[in-house]
């Protein structure tokens, strides 16, 4: 089995299924945010509180989740990394940083408008934004810290080492509604065997959800081909695939 | 498609921003990683024709 995983786990490898999954990855996602955004905000009927400006949740939910799970994805493949030395888990690592990143500036600023017109302020010290805030901050550290070091398998494990360290503030983001006193509304889509939602407004979430974690995919294996050029470029079957 | 649908209940100035934002960042990723694959293997391109027979 292990040296099964070492094999799927080979630059060739990875190179060969991220090219080959790439495009079916870009469709689905297209495919399920098409529908998600013409049903989230033409045919789902208005929030009896909210009104029409909870629609913001079909691009607030997916961007908030996506932004732990592209940090969870930074942190297990850096960890493997570090204890394995497998080469792979450090490219997945870098190619996550910036696209969760991403996913977190768009999951504050969306929170931001949303919480204008239903707290009266677009920014409160509250434990959900200030926690996701902070993982912004982490992103930015993990990053920059990769890119400070001359020699890039160093920067690669202290990046890796600094992104599991900031695993400790992804429950905290998840359970700061249930901690602490928060502006921040509770799960809504988490309680699978009872949501919060009619069908009518959760299945154009249920689809962005998925066309988001598809994008994500779709675009981690693009960046995870450039991290293998770029880690790989003495490689002979590196020049063959170029040429 | 009717006002109503453009107004947003009222509350157009925070929804639609909120989309062409999402829109933005999308594109972006897509445009970025494109950019990122590209650059990395113009990089191995260039060491090839710089040094054809040995390594890259």
């Amino acid at each position: 089995m292990w040296t099964w995983f070492y094999r799927l786990a080979s630059p060739p490898s990875v190179y060969r299924i991220a090219a080959v999954a790439t495009p079916w990855l870009l469709a689905g996602a297209l495919l399920a945010i098409a529908y998600g955004t013409i049903d989230g905000l033409a045919f789902a009927p208005p929030d009896y509180q909210q009104g029409d400006a909870f629609r913001i949740i079909y691009v607030h939910a997916p961007s908030a989740w996506l932004s732990l799970f592209g940090y969870m994805v930074m942190a297990v493949t850096g960890a493997i990394g570090l204890i394995w030395r497998i080469k792979m888990g450090y490219a997945v690592a870098a190619a996550s940083a910036p696209i969760g990143a991403s996913f977190t500036v768009l999951a504050l600023v969306t929170g931001s408008l949303w919480g204008r017109p239903m707290w009266g302020t677009y920014w409160a010290w509250d434990p959900r934004l200030t926690s996701e805030l902070i993982l912004l901050f982490l992103y930015v550290g993990v990053m920059s810290l990769r890119s400070a070091f001359e020699d890039p398998a160093r920067g690669d494990r202290a990046a890796a080492l600094l992104a599991v360290v900031g695993v400790v503030n992804v429950p905290i983001i998840h359970y700061s509604v249930q901690w602490w006193n928060s502006l921040h509304q509770g799960a809504t889509v988490a309680k699978m065997g009872k949501p919060e939602m009619p069908g009518s407004m959760l299945w154009p979430l249920l689809s962005m959800m998925l066309g988001f974690m598809l994008f994500y995919a779709a675009v981690l294996s693009m960046r995870v081909r450039g991290e293998v050029l770029n880690r790989e470029r003495q490689s002979a079957w590196v020049r063959a695939a170029v040429e | 498609m009717s006002d109503g649908f453009w107004q947003m209940g009222g509350y157009a100035r925070f929804v639609w921003p909120c989309f062409a934002l999402a829109g933005l960042v999308l594109a972006w990723n897509l445009w970025a990683a494109r950019r990122h694959h590209a650059a990395a293997r113009r990089r191995v391109q260039r060491a090839l024709a710089m040094n054809p027979g040995g390594d890259a």
